[in-house]
């Protein structure tokens, strides 16, 4: 039977990492994830968990001794947000090519500046190409589940690369929500001992891990990388497959909402899907063909799944909580409408930012997106894609 | 698993790269032939060696074998012909060819 209980997003992923006891948690607290290794340290300080916890001075060192950890054997995570995440930016480099298959927990928050502490996806967006698995939260029963099967993907041998845990900053990292935990010993025995096959700490197998490469071999060891992501495709159904029999909750790449007969559709990530369903289950109610995707999996890009989910779809709304600064769009709007002409599908995708710094979308501002969608209004003033709530 | 690094040569497919590049087992260095870096090449003469042996221990690449305390000709497998042997020796008996591999 599971655990009904309820948890902000923080508590869900650090019941999550004390359910998994992890070998080595280096982690450097900021605003909003700082819960997450302050739970984490009060569990082993209670004897609840034998995770060795490093108090580091940055987060620099922190992805670095998350790395060291897990090259020598251990099962090793950390937790950041924002500038945290920037900091870490050499080493997230440095444990995809290292293949070293490490977890973050990132609250997502706003990059500087101006200096803000609320949620927006600018800090994940940042690291999206970095070689990272990428799974984004809708509410903090999915930052929780997605945690619990996030170490089952990174250690796949068909995969080995690291894994970011991504949910909203404060919206639903500090929120409490109703949810349901698994018991501590299925989640134990659902993610298993991490036993590697080399590593560091083995004096009878000694091992040098991260050589340089001359440009002779690079090429060559990022197209292994390359694959590393192509693999976990198969690898995270696999693994929620066996989670969903588990719990009773699937995952897919993405979550589709009404979108079989819809004729428009918004596209978004993370905690804004809930404005977005309500809508929809509004204008719904009223007949309007109307639906919601949201994706789950950024990294790697579920291409060919959209497409053909979106196949029928007159007009799309692609919402990103992150501006890219490409004069172009979002950066989730750019990857979904090369998804689309990929498959030789041409519907109208209006790209929009929103909920920059903590902007607050609402369930009538999403009824707006949809009103123009259906009236074909797509104006979007100076700019190739439209600011949603911005004052002008 | 030991890697083998000589199937881990200029003509490695991505597919048959180690995971991350990684070499598993030690002294594997000793297997690669960095050798074909150099651009000078010392030359031993042995007439003029006293065998005083001060060019074994400067060589970064401990490319000059001993053998019963005296030193051997140059192991050309790894010397990368940094010519450090040849300015330290008292007796001109380590000669630099320039543009020699």
């Amino acid at each position: 039977m599971a655990i009904r209980e309820r948890l902000s997003g923080n508590e869900a992923v650090s019941t999550a990492i004390r359910q998994i006891n992890p070998d080595v948690m280096p982690a450097f607290p900021i605003t909003p994830s700082t819960e997450i290794p302050q739970y984490v340290s009060s569990y082993v300080a209670d004897g609840l968990i034998d995770t060795e916890f490093v108090a580091v001075e940055s987060e620099h060192s922190a992805m670095s001794a998350t790395i060291g950890a897990s090259a020598a054997g251990a099962r090793a995570l950390t937790a950041t947000s924002s500038a945290g995440l920037a900091l870490m930016w050499e080493e997230l480099h440095i444990a995809s090519s290292d293949r070293v298959p490490v977890v973050l927990a990132l609250v997502n928050r706003a990059l500087s500046g101006p200096i803000n502490i609320n949620a927006d996806h600018s800090d994940g967006m940042g690291a999206r190409d970095c070689g990272w698995i990428q799974l984004y939260s809708e509410d903090n029963q999915e930052a929780y589940d997605n945690m619990v099967m996030a170490f089952r993907i990174a250690e796949h041998p068909d995969v080995l690369l690291p894994v970011m845990v991504c949910q909203d900053g404060f919206i639903t990292s500090h929120a409490v929500q109703n949810l349901l935990l698994l018991e501590d010993e299925k989640v134990k025995n659902f993610v298993g001992e991490y036993e590697p096959e080399d590593y560091l700490l083995n004096a009878k197998n000694p091992m040098a891990v991260g050589p340089y490469a001359v440009s002779s071999y690079y090429m060559e060891a990022r197209r292994s990388m390359a694959q590393g992501m192509l693999n976990a495709k198969k690898v995270i159904m696999d693994v929620a497959k066996e989670y969903e029999n588990l719990s009773g909750r699937g995952y897919n790449y993405f979550e589709e909402y009404q979108t079989k007969d819809a004729d428009y559709v918004i596209v978004v990530m993370g905690s804004a899907t809930g404005a977005a369903k309500d809508a929809c289950d509004k204008l719904r109610a009223q007949g309007k063909k109307v639906g919601v995707l949201k994706i789950r999996v950024f990294r790697p890009f579920p291409a060919e799944e959209l497409a053909a989910a979106l196949k029928n779809v007159k007009a799309i709304a692609a919402m990103d909580r992150a501006e890219s600064f490409s004069g172009n769009g979002g950066p989730m709007a750019a990857e979904l409408k090369a998804a689309l002409f990929g498959a030789r599908q041409y519907p109208e995708v209006l790209s929009m930012v929103y909920g920059l710094g903590g902007r607050d979308i609402t369930v009538e501002d999403m009824e707006m997106i949809y009103a123009d969608l259906e009236a074909g209004n797509f104006d979007c003033k100076e700019l190739p894609y439209r600011y949603v709530n911005v004052r002008e | 698993m030991k890697t083998d690094i000589s199937k881990q040569g200029l003509d490695v497919k991505w597919q048959d790269m180690t995971i991350g590049a990684s070499i598993v087992h030690s002294g594997g260095s000793e297997q690669f032939n960095t050798g074909e870096w150099r651009v000078d090449r010392p030359i031993f003469l042995v007439d003029q060696c006293k065998q005083c042996l001060l060019c074994v221990p400067v060589c970064p690449d401990s490319s000059i074998p001993v053998v019963d305390g005296k030193r051997t000709d140059f192991d050309y497998d790894h010397c990368k012909g940094c010519g450090i042997c040849a300015k330290v020796c008292p007796f001109g008996a380590i000669e630099m060819k320039k543009g020699v591999k």
